[in-house]
């Protein structure tokens, strides 16, 4: 090191901090939306770093949709806990109990979009001003027009033709009485940067990432795991598969991958063969072909 | 697979709709098997769906509805390659002129910009705005593509008039490094693989000078800057005293046993630990996100900096600023704005506007009354509070600000200190 370079992790890594450090002492409510995949998983790591000897100055939030893989929501109780950080749980069950909601019907039906009435609620609830995420501008091409500093309007929407320009680091948080932040300290991260990482820092994840054996129903290709929230159609039936997921949504449109990588050198082994992008297995954004668009203006994430 | 230890290059490419870009970052992309099969289905089935005979690589960067339906790009879009010897992320922009400040926006990050030029027609007025954006940003390396050679025969001496023309312009603007390449993105010469078509180049492709181009000296690594972000104060019953001062390196190498010195206040004291996570750290530069704690209680807080005693940056609040503005709303002397410099943030006045810079032919403009979007000029500002700078020239970070509306708290205009 003595060329005075440092290689492209950790150049992301800093990048990633400085950004995480900026939402800290830009915004007096910040909060780490936590999905449970392994984005939000590194972007905890991240902050925790950022700011250690002390701990995570701000709350988690975790949308449950009610359709969460049972290992998310155990790694999500041992991760706060050994953190020792605030956890807010806003949930979807809730919001339709409310009539907040409205349940989608039919074979296909997803609480995806339901997520967005939630959210919106829970942020609302505690005033929150800055909502950092871990979504990343290779996911999916509306991500790719993404700043970090995401400004959002007072209805939470989002307005691509309008962003404010981000030059050098400095990033501007300021913003009127109502309006909010989503701020995406990853953004310039690539699946294989993640997963590299990870491996590098040793960073614990669910399992749900490593190949296991499930059963699982194969519909319009995608492998999905059988569960009390899936009706199976005509035709359909349970087979039990060795899979993997590459991300991690709601088990009834969350995509899996027939894999047998059960170590981390193995999946990025996996990943670096691979000729599909991680969001390929994703029933939601294959509804349209500007579905996350569609849904990022209503104030999805 | 071992972890692989590259480098990051961060580049920017302008350019206008028919001369190429899209058909290059496309090679680029597909060369280094950086596409996916369901991005390349996608693009194949939107293609054949607008009665296109080609796949439209474009429509890969070209991620909102609107740039879609419109086939234009609107905004910066960002884009991820690797290959085994580097990482990289391009900023793409669009080339013409009033995409300016996108332009600006896309290099003020980036190592290298790559400037296209058609071997067709030579050197264009847009040829002459996209080196001068790359010599205002400061950016360090250029790379000038010749394109398009298949169409004029893979002439030598059509490619050697433009170099030539290419430099009789660029020497007045002051750009380090310049290295030109005959390519057909079209057909991949000399973009990935190395051209049959053109014995007489003698010189590497574009991927191999994007891989190898010497990067580690693109920071600052004499004059030591850390803007602080914030101070780190655990309260808990193991860290009692600790107070950590949380930032990143801007300039310079900063070790431990270091004697620095705390602006504004002038304190002087010794650096005592760096780390990150617990971990420390025997030599801090940029970019790198560190925690500092220091051997004397010194009261600093966000927007102080620390930097090496015998060395100091200047220290005032009048500024002389080049900017490109970004705003539909034109700015006027004796404004009221919001400066961000480093972690600084002050209320400033626009004093005087001095003049504008003609972009494509590089003239002054001068008596000048306001400042409108996309344009490039000088002017003199004045802060609240003392600022801590240096020259754009001789550091792009602790030499850069934002102009921010202080009504609508927009981003108006982009600043580099002269």
């Amino acid at each position: 090191m003595s060329n005075y370079v440092i290689n492209h992790l950790k150049e992301l890594e800093s990048e990633a901090i400085f950004v995480i450090r900026e939402i800290a002492a830009q915004f007096e409510n910040p909060v780490l939306l936590f999905s449970g995949g392994k984005d939000s998983i590194l972007l905890t790591h991240l902050a925790k770093k950022a700011f250690f000897p002390a701990k995570i100055p701000f709350p988690l939030i975790h949308i449950d949709t009610g359709h969460n893989f049972p290992e998310t929501i155990a790694f999500r109780d041992e991760l706060v806990e050994k953190l020792g950080v605030k956890l807010i749980v806003g949930s979807v069950q809730e919001a339709i109990d409310k009539g907040r909601a409205k349940e989608e019907t039919g074979a296909d039906a997803s609480r995806n979009s339901l997520q967005i009435v939630s959210l919106l609620d829970t942020l609302e609830d505690s005033k929150v001003d800055a909502a950092m995420g871990g979504a990343r501008r290779d996911e999916e091409k509306a991500r790719a027009k993404e700043r970090f500093f995401s400004h959002r309007d007072e209805f939470g929407q989002w307005d691509p033709k309008n962003q404010r320009p981000e030059l050098w680091n400095l990033f501007n948080g300021r913003k009127n009485y109502g309006e909010h932040f989503r701020v995406f300290p990853i953004s310039n991260w690539t699946e294989m940067d993640v997963w590299e990482y990870i491996k590098l820092e040793n960073i614990d994840l669910p399992s749900l990432y490593f190949s296991h054996q499930r059963d699982c129903v194969v519909r319009d290709g995608v492998i999905l795991a059988n569960s009390d929230f899936i009706k199976l159609k005509e035709g359909e039936e349970v087979v039990n598969m060795t899979i993997r997921y590459r991300t991690c949504g709601d088990m009834p449109i969350t995509g899996a991958v027939k894999s047998e990588a059960d170590t981390l050198e193995k999946i990025i082994e996996e990943i670096a063969t691979t000729r599909t992008t991680e969001r390929g297995g994703r029933a939601d954004d294959k509804r349209a072909e500007t579905a996350m668009e569609d849904r990022k203006k209503q104030g999805y994430f | 697979m071992e972890y692989q230890d590259i480098e990051l290059l961060r580049f920017t490419t302008a350019g206008s709709v028919d001369d190429g870009k899209s058909t290059l970052i496309g090679r680029l992309l597909y060369d280094s098997k950086s596409i996916f099969q369901d991005q390349l289905d996608a693009v194949e089935k939107s293609s054949k769906s607008k009665g296109f005979d080609y796949v439209d690589l474009s429509l890969l960067t070209d991620g909102l509805k609107s740039e879609r339906e419109q086939g234009i790009t609107i905004d910066v879009a960002y884009r991820y390659f690797a290959t085994p010897k580097r990482k990289f992320i391009i900023a793409d922009t669009p080339g013409h002129i009033q995409y300016t400040r996108n332009m600006v926006t896309g290099a003020s990050t980036a190592n290298l910009a790559i400037i296209l030029i058609d071997a067709r027609k030579g050197m264009l007025e847009q040829t002459h705005r996209h080196a001068f954006i790359a010599s205002l940003l400061n950016i360090p390396h250029a790379i000038v593509c010749v394109n398009k050679m298949d169409l004029v025969d893979y002439s030598e001496k059509v490619y050697d008039n433009i170099v030539s023309d290419f430099n009789a312009f660029s020497s007045k603007l002051g750009i380090n490094d310049i290295q030109f390449i005959p390519i057909s993105a079209l057909n991949g010469d000399n973009v990935v693989n190395r051209s049959n078509n053109m014995d007489w180049y003698q010189g590497s492709t574009l991927m191999y000078h994007l891989e190898t181009v010497h990067i580690s000296s693109d920071h600052n690594l004499i004059d030591c800057r850390f803007p602080i972000q914030s101070v780190i104060r655990p309260h808990t019953l193991n860290n009692q005293d600790y107070r950590g001062f949380a930032g990143r390196i801007d300039g310079g190498v900063f070790k431990p046993g270091d004697k620095v010195k705390s602006l504004p206040s002038g304190f002087v004291s010794t650096i005592k630990t760096i780390e990150l996570n617990g971990e420390q750290i025997s030599e801090a530069f940029a970019p790198m996100s560190v925690t500092m704690t220091l051997e004397d209680e010194i009261d600093n807080s966000r927007g102080d900096m620390i930097v090496r005693e015998n060395n100091v940056p200047e220290i005032g609040q009048d500024l002389e600023v080049l900017v490109t503005w970004m705003s539909t709303k034109p700015i006027q002397a004796r404004t009221k704005v919001v400066i961000k410099h480093t972690t600084n943030e002050t209320i400033g006045m626009v004093k005087e506007l001095k003049y504008k810079i003609d972009i494509n032919t590089l003239h002054r403009i001068e008596n000048i009354d306001k400042i409108e979007m996309n344009d490039i000029a000088r002017l003199s500002i004045r802060t609240a509070k003392p600022v801590f700078f240096d020259a754009y020239k001789r550091n792009r970070q602790t030499g850069s600000l934002i102009i921010i509306d202080e009504q609508t708290n927009e981003t108006i205009g982009a600043g580099m200190i002269i």
